[in-house]
């Protein structure tokens, strides 16, 4: 988890995403605890408020859910749950940006679909 | 719950007003940042919540009693004050034996465990601490204090970055563990700004805001670019802070960052940022 306290981005979005991050990367295993509230908040000096709120977005979206008495788990299911999501945003997120950055630096389309083609043998 | 009602509290030291007329509401279990420039008044109104100093007009309540002369509502609040007042000669381990007699459910053991952590010697004597170690001290009574309010004077004075950052995860430990109302009154607004709820800015003894901080913070967003396509996306736009580095320019934007428009910055090819607690802290403040 890593939090950029320069980012226009609120820190419980931050928060939340990096989580998500773990998950894809099978940091946080479904059914298996995350941290909790009072650990993140500790650790990355912020607010238990604006901790709380970046972990109810995913308990929201149940990517986590709550144990009583016990903590903070995630979700079965949840990997598929925010692939299926970030998949959506990927267009914006990712493919307008590099157009955009392509078109700055005078990168053609076909010279985009060249690099592609050319990563693949890496 | 101990919920502190500030109304319309004036205080007047002959004839400047170090308050003027200000009302606030404090609510329970949150952090606050008291900010303000030198001479605000920010000492001023923490010296009258915790009746070291009484107002000249107003009044304050804590959980729904007077503070004036009111021992039992007194009794949960801790001070810790940028002055040191302790007896110089005592020992630590001393200052926290007598603090419990006034504050009974002053934790000694946690006292201990803490200044162990902070390397503070609890065998020393007041007067022999540096400026950073009288800190600490201080800050360490306060935190085992037990009290439902803990308000802080520029609680980090001549502290050292590790024992800053040490100070701050202590407080928030100790805070999950017991939420209780903290009131930060500091000039290092960047370094607590992640740790604060809510921020209280006064002015020349008057409250100028009273936000959470994701509000403040998404009160306002800096834009940079070339210089002539900021100038076009500003106008009709209020704005601040304005930096020139010759045809480069960046100003920051009072505009909720919601209603930005990011097509028309697209089409400039501007950059948006985010605002410094601190650049807007100035603008609010000057």
């Amino acid at each position: 988890m890593l939090l950029d306290f320069n980012s226009e981005k609120p820190i419980y979005m931050q928060l939340a995403e990096a989580v998500e991050d773990d998950i894809l990367k099978g940091i946080f295993e479904e059914e298996t605890q995350v941290p909790s509230t009072t650990e993140i908040s500790i650790s990355f000096k912020i607010n238990p408020a604006t901790a709380g709120k970046g972990i109810n977005l995913l308990v929201d979206e149940d990517i986590l859910y709550k144990k009583r008495g016990v903590g903070m788990f995630v979700s079965k299911g949840a990997k598929e749950k925010i692939m299926q999501k970030r998949k959506d945003g990927f267009y914006n997120n990712y493919v307008l940006t590099l157009l955009e950055e392509a078109s700055k630096l005078d990168i053609s389309r076909s010279e985009i679909i060249e690099m592609i083609e050319r990563s693949k043998a890496r | 719950m101990s919920k502190i009602e500030i109304k319309s509290i004036t205080k007047d030291y002959g004839d400047t007003k170090a308050l003027d007329n200000v009302s606030l509401t404090i609510e329970p279990n949150k952090i606050y940042g008291l900010l303000g420039r030198n001479g605000a008044g920010k000492t001023t109104l923490l010296n009258l919540i915790t009746n070291k100093i009484f107002p000249t007009e107003g009044s304050i309540k804590i959980a729904g009693e007077p503070v004036l002369e009111n021992d039992k509502v007194l009794k949960n609040i801790f001070y810790m004050m940028e002055r040191n007042l302790y007896p110089e000669a005592l020992k630590v381990k001393e200052i926290f034996k007598w603090t419990k007699e006034y504050y009974l459910l002053f934790d000694i053991e946690y006292a201990n465990k803490l200044s162990d952590r902070f390397g503070l010697d609890i065998n020393k004597k007041i007067r022999s601490l540096s400026t950073g170690y009288a800190s600490i001290f201080k800050a360490i009574v306060a935190l085992a204090s037990n009290a439902d309010i803990l308000i802080y004077d520029e609680p980090v004075l001549g502290l050292d970055a590790n024992h800053r950052n040490m100070f701050y995860k202590e407080l928030l430990a100790n805070y999950s563990e017991k939420p209780k109302t903290i009131i930060i009154s500091t000039h290092l607004i960047e370094e607590v700004e992640t740790v604060l709820e809510e921020v209280i800015i006064i002015k020349e003894g008057k409250l100028i805001e009273k936000k959470p901080v994701e509000d403040l913070l998404a009160s306002a967003y800096v834009i940079s670019g070339e210089a002539s396509k900021v100038d076009e996306y500003l106008k009709d736009k209020t704005y601040i802070e304005e930096e020139h580095m010759g045809k480069y320019k960046s100003a920051t934007v009072i505009e909720n960052i919601q209603y930005k428009n990011e097509t028309l910055a697209r089409k400039l090819n501007l950059d948006f940022a985010k605002v410094e607690l601190q650049k807007l802290f100035i603008s609010l403040t000057n």
